[in-house]
């Protein structure tokens, strides 16, 4: 299937899904030097973001979560994409000083889990 | 999203790699937020500096823009994790000093006025009625819209330097006039008898508003220091970036949008401020969140003269406003008192829970609450009940 959205940061990027259905916050809810989802009651806990193509509905939290995206990128455990379903400040922000591709409004729900998911521009293939 | 010659070439680089990844910032959530085009700022205030914040990943982003990035209008700074000049005597370790004397450097570095504070309006930071800005610090962008009339959205650290450096945001949300209508009338019904009684009422509101444009109705009178602190209450217990007060601030006599009201009563005023005030005596007294006004250090220097404070007493505001108060003299008298002026920085974004304190009496609403969510407990008082507090004998 292919789902064209809205691009936030163009680029390339292929990798397997990882797909949480809550909103996520980066800032205490991602280890920064693991890239290890932290946040306590989100059902990716204890799973890695590393070369993930990162789903999820929007961001939350605090907008110091723009540079734990930059830290996770600069310490090589970044996403390699990021779908959602309507991005706001934090991820946007964070997705550009990181360089890290990011597509929004896509039905999200349509990406499953560990489904392999190309990011080109604004398409997103799975 | 319309951009200009001159903005599409910082978006392709032809400016540099700051000014190319702050335009990409800027267009970004222009799409977002569905604005037509950018407009011109005239004043910065970048928000994003204590190290107890940022991180090393804050410090590495800055480093990077101050490659070729540089300030294109003026820039003002918010407060640092600690004095510039004093930390050793606030307790601060040299580790953290060492991290956060290099995010100074970096924004120096960028063309951004070490000004480090929450109240650029009170330090040389001024702008006029209309001006299009963009500020980050929550309370002084609620200040800058409701009582200068100013218009700017809530930026973000990132969002606000990349205006700094590109001199233009997005424009949408409060650059518009028909997003900075009321949207829920307050009936004030209780006298407002002192600065602290408008931070429990900006507390108060702040949750019932979220991020609404409330209208305060039946407020007399309110100065600077009222204003200054319901602006911050405002802002941390909701997202509140606006707000009127009938009679007094500059576009007050915009219509309401519906009819939602509610009272502030007695009632509410009692349940403010038993929402900030908890028990227990307090081991560390601070002042100054926002940062302190000249007036409020006379204050200060006529409530302390003679006296010596018995606790930890931390009197924040910034370096402009000291150096006014060192020639006026009141600095003289605070001091000599014992108690500690904390430029550049406040209780909020010190670490103060790692100094040990656990039992902080302040005289602002948003500090109560930002101290709570890091593990510590408030007591609510108003300035001269602080006074009276740390002079106390133990």
């Amino acid at each position: 299937m292919k789902l064209t959205g809205r691009a936030i940061y163009e680029g390339r990027a292929e990798g397997a899904a990882l797909v949480s259905a809550s909103p996520m916050s980066f800032y205490g809810g991602v280890n920064p030097e693991t890239g290890e989802v932290v946040e306590h009651g989100n059902e990716l806990k204890g799973q890695s973001v590393k070369g993930r193509v990162l789903v999820f509905p929007h961001g939350k939290g605090s907008t110091v979560g723009s540079y734990v995206l930059y830290r996770l990128a600069k310490n090589g455990v970044a996403p390699c994409a990021i779908v959602n379903a309507k991005c706001e400040t934090i991820v946007a922000v964070g997705a550009i000083i990181s360089e890290i591709p990011c597509v929004d409004m896509v039905d999200v729900s349509k990406i499953k889990p560990n489904a392999r998911v190309k990011v080109d521009g604004a398409s997103v293939e799975f | 999203m319309f951009l200009t010659r001159e903005e599409e070439k910082m978006l392709a680089g032809e400016e540099g790699r700051a000014a190319q990844k702050a335009m990409q910032i800027l267009v970004a959530l222009g799409k977002i937020y569905g604005a037509e085009k950018m407009v011109k700022v005239s004043s910065v205030q970048v928000s994003g500096v204590s190290y107890k914040n940022l991180g090393d990943a804050g410090l590495e982003f800055l480093d990077e823009l101050a490659v070729d990035g540089r300030a294109r209008v003026k820039t003002t700074l918010n407060p640092a994790g600690m004095s510039l000049t004093d930390w050793k005597s606030q307790g601060i370790g040299a580790a953290f000093a060492e991290k956060q004397l290099k995010v100074i450097d970096a924004y120096r570095r960028l063309g951004v006025e070490i000004s480090c504070t929450c109240t650029p309006y009170l330090a040389g930071n001024t702008p006029g009625f209309g001006q299009h800005i963009a500020w980050g610090e929550s309370s002084a962008v609620a200040y800058a819209n409701s009582v200068i009339g100013a218009r700017t959205n809530r930026e973000g650290g990132p969002s606000a330097l990349a205006a700094s450096l590109t001199g233009r945001t997005p424009l949408y949300g409060l650059h518009l006039e028909e997003n900075r209508v009321p949207t829920l009338a307050v009936d004030v019904e209780v006298p407002l008898r002192s600065p602290e009684d408008f931070s429990a009422m900006g507390y108060f509101v702040g949750r019932a508003a979220t991020d609404g444009v409330p209208l305060f109705r039946g407020v007399r009178q309110a100065g600077v220091e009222e204003l200054k602190t319901l602006s911050a209450a405002l802002a941390s217990s909701g997202g509140v970036a606006m707000y009127h007060v009938e009679g007094l601030t500059p576009e007050s006599k915009l219509k309401p949008e519906g009819h939602e009201a509610i009272a502030f009563t007695p009632k509410e005023l009692q349940e403010a401020r038993a929402l900030l005030d908890g028990d227990g005596s307090p081991d560390f007294v601070a002042v100054g969140c926002p940062h302190c006004s000249l007036s409020e250090l006379e204050t200060l220097a006529r409530l302390l003269r003679g006296k010596k404070v018995s606790r930890e007493f931390w009197v924040c505001c910034s370096r402009e406003v000291k150096r006014r108060s060192d020639d006026a003299g009141y600095s003289r008298w605070i001091e000599a008192s014992g108690a500690k002026f904390a430029t550049d920085t406040c209780m909020v974004v010190a670490p103060v829970e790692e100094l040990g304190y656990r039992v902080v009496a302040t005289n602002s609403a948003k500090a109560c609450h930002y101290l709570r969510n890091a593990g510590l407990r408030t007591r609510f008082m108003r300035l001269e009940e602080c006074v009276a507090e740390a002079t106390r004998s133990s």
